[in-house]
């Protein structure tokens, strides 16, 4: 099963972290991910930039409706995802749980709608 | 053949086994209950099976393998589930119990999934491992019988889209998952033991279910200490039912029950339990309770109750599990140990405490300590704001009485 793994941090505290500390933590990023790409369960991700760089759109009666930031105030800000592959949820939150964000953040654990591509070419 | 009983004691194992055949709760359920409406046609007149929990896993086994045939089931995985039934789990009835313990504890493990919400893990729990049915459950948490059915559906829908998967934790998950299963007995136990108006008898029926599942869990997993603890604690708590409440539906407080209405040999199995959980080193949450409630339970009078045992017992409770609730419970216990004075100071810092400023049991407990103390005018005062707090019909009544007394 493929799961999303949502990073939520508090930028405010990320922005204030010492250069050593956040090398420090992009060094442990860099291992977890090698280590889950060896075992074929990393799709990607990516670090974001901070919610200051968000725009919001929205599209009604026709009308595309721009906002400067996220879609929300939130306590706490997505930072970047994870998309793996477990075989179910206990192992999609054992790998969440790596994530050095985990300590001090939240991870949002989604599994993602697969589409049945397979079966439906199949049926021609 | 007594259809009720067999549903009630057996229907935890035999889901617990179709869950684990067929990968998918409704499925199991669907196919089970058809089983029992055949074993209702059946039996009667054919005579009762010599083995029934084999006949109707046989039976719910192929009633789920036509489902999946007539397509009555469009799930992606279909053909892979009808292949798993009929190679893996060929029928070998002869199967010893362990079989059916081990997918008891995945059921169970699985109900109570700390990624389902607490109140999900509780319905769910009754609804598969204990059997109860959905009005059942609706009833004894004063629900209706709509919101328990769509909690239960929503609780299988997350097990399903999440993943949930249904087997027994890791080595390394396990302390966390079973704490979460303790959690959901208790709350089970409480809300059966704290009834509060509606149905008495059916709220019982939940002490007695949670206790059984106690018994059930320190079967399967004998090393959990905290298991055994809790177990002890349900056994000593529900040892005081016969006296808790008088004939008119009055509460009776632990001092003024007649110790002649406790089960005594449930106290000495609770009693039991405990001392091999703390001979074993067990010394959590339930181990400490459970200690506090031994020492209540073996007083023989109440004038005997070891109360500076108990207070410092609450004071390790309060230190290793803050909580506001038991701070209140430790005052109580300082004011019986020492003096009723320093249990009254306590509660005075306590009510700077927002957390509990809705919590009828802080003035009811400063009201008593008042009382005691003679001081009437003072005690009728908090006995009324205790009155605006207090939600239970039972402890209503008895606050009304006391107040009562202070103002008569």
């Amino acid at each position: 099963m493929k799961y999303l793994l949502l990073i939520y941090h508090t930028e405010a505290q990320a922005a204030k972290l010492r250069e050593q500390d956040r090398n420090a933590m992009y060094q442990e990023y860099g291992q977890v991910i090698g280590e889950l790409t060896q075992k074929g369960k990393y799709l990607g991700g990516y670090e974001l930039k901070p919610t200051s760089s968000a725009s919001t759109v929205r599209v009604r009666d026709g009308k595309k409706v721009i906002t400067d930031g996220p879609f929300a105030e939130t306590k706490e800000q997505l930072g970047g995802y994870f998309l793996v592959e477990a075989a179910d949820l206990d192992e999609a939150l054992a790998i969440s749980a790596r994530i050095p964000s985990a300590r001090d953040g939240s991870i949002e654990v989604r599994p993602v709608v697969e589409q049945q591509v397979k079966q439906d070419a199949a049926k021609g | 053949m007594d259809f009720e009983k067999l549903h009630r004691e057996e229907s935890g194992r035999i889901l617990s086994t179709l869950i684990g055949m067929l990968g998918d709760f409704d499925l199991a359920e669907e196919a089970l209950q058809e089983a029992y409406a055949t074993a209702l046609q059946k039996w009667p007149t054919e005579g009762t099976p010599a083995n029934p929990r084999a006949w109707l896993i046989s039976t719910a086994r192929n009633k789920a393998i036509d489902q999946l045939r007539r397509g009555r089931r469009l799930d992606e995985k279909r053909d892979e589930i009808v292949h798993h039934i009929e190679v893996v789990h060929a029928p070998q009835w002869e199967t010893a119990e362990e079989m059916f313990a081990d997918d008891r504890l995945r059921l169970i493990f699985t109900c109570c999934h700390p990624a389902l919400a607490t109140d999900a893990q509780v319905a769910l729990t009754l609804r598969t491992v204990c059997g109860l049915t959905t009005e059942e459950i609706a009833k004894a948490f004063l629900l209706p019988v709509a919101t328990l059915a769509q909690r239960l559906v929503r609780a299988k829908r997350k097990i399903r889209d999440a993943g949930i998967p249904y087997r027994e934790p890791s080595p390394e998950d396990l302390p966390e998952r079973v704490d979460s299963v303790l959690l959901a007995i208790y709350l089970i136990f409480n809300e059966g033991y704290l009834a509060s108006g509606g149905d008495a008898l059916v709220r019982r029926e939940l002490c007695s279910e949670a206790i059984q599942l106690g018994r059930v869990l320190c079967e399967l997993l004998p090393r959990e200490r905290e298991a055994r603890s809790l177990l002890a604690l349900m056994l000593l708590h529900d040892s005081r039912r016969d006296a808790r409440v008088s004939s008119d539906g009055e509460l009776i407080l632990l001092e003024e029950q007649d110790r002649s209405l406790w089960h005594h040999k449930q106290i000495r199995e609770g009693s039991a339990l405990l001392e091999s959980a703390l001979h074993a080193g067990a010394n959590g949450f339930y181990s400490l309770q459970a200690s506090i409630a031994a020492l209540h339970a073996n007083a023989r009078t109440a004038n005997e109750t070891d109360w500076p045992q108990i207070a410092g017992l609450y004071d390790l409770l309060v230190s290793s599990h803050p909580s506001p609730v038991l701070e209140v419970n430790r005052a109580a216990a300082v004011a019986m140990a020492t003096s009723l004075t320093e249990g009254l100071a306590l509660l005075d810092v306590l009510e700077e405490n927002e957390e509990l400023a809705e919590f009828y049991l802080l003035p009811a407990a400063r009201a008593d300590l008042l009382r005691r103390l003679g001081r009437k005018d003072e005690a009728a005062a908090v006995y009324r704001r205790a009155l605006q707090l207090v939600t239970n019909d039972i402890e209503r009544r008895f606050l009304l009485r006391r107040y009562a007394e202070m103002t008569g």
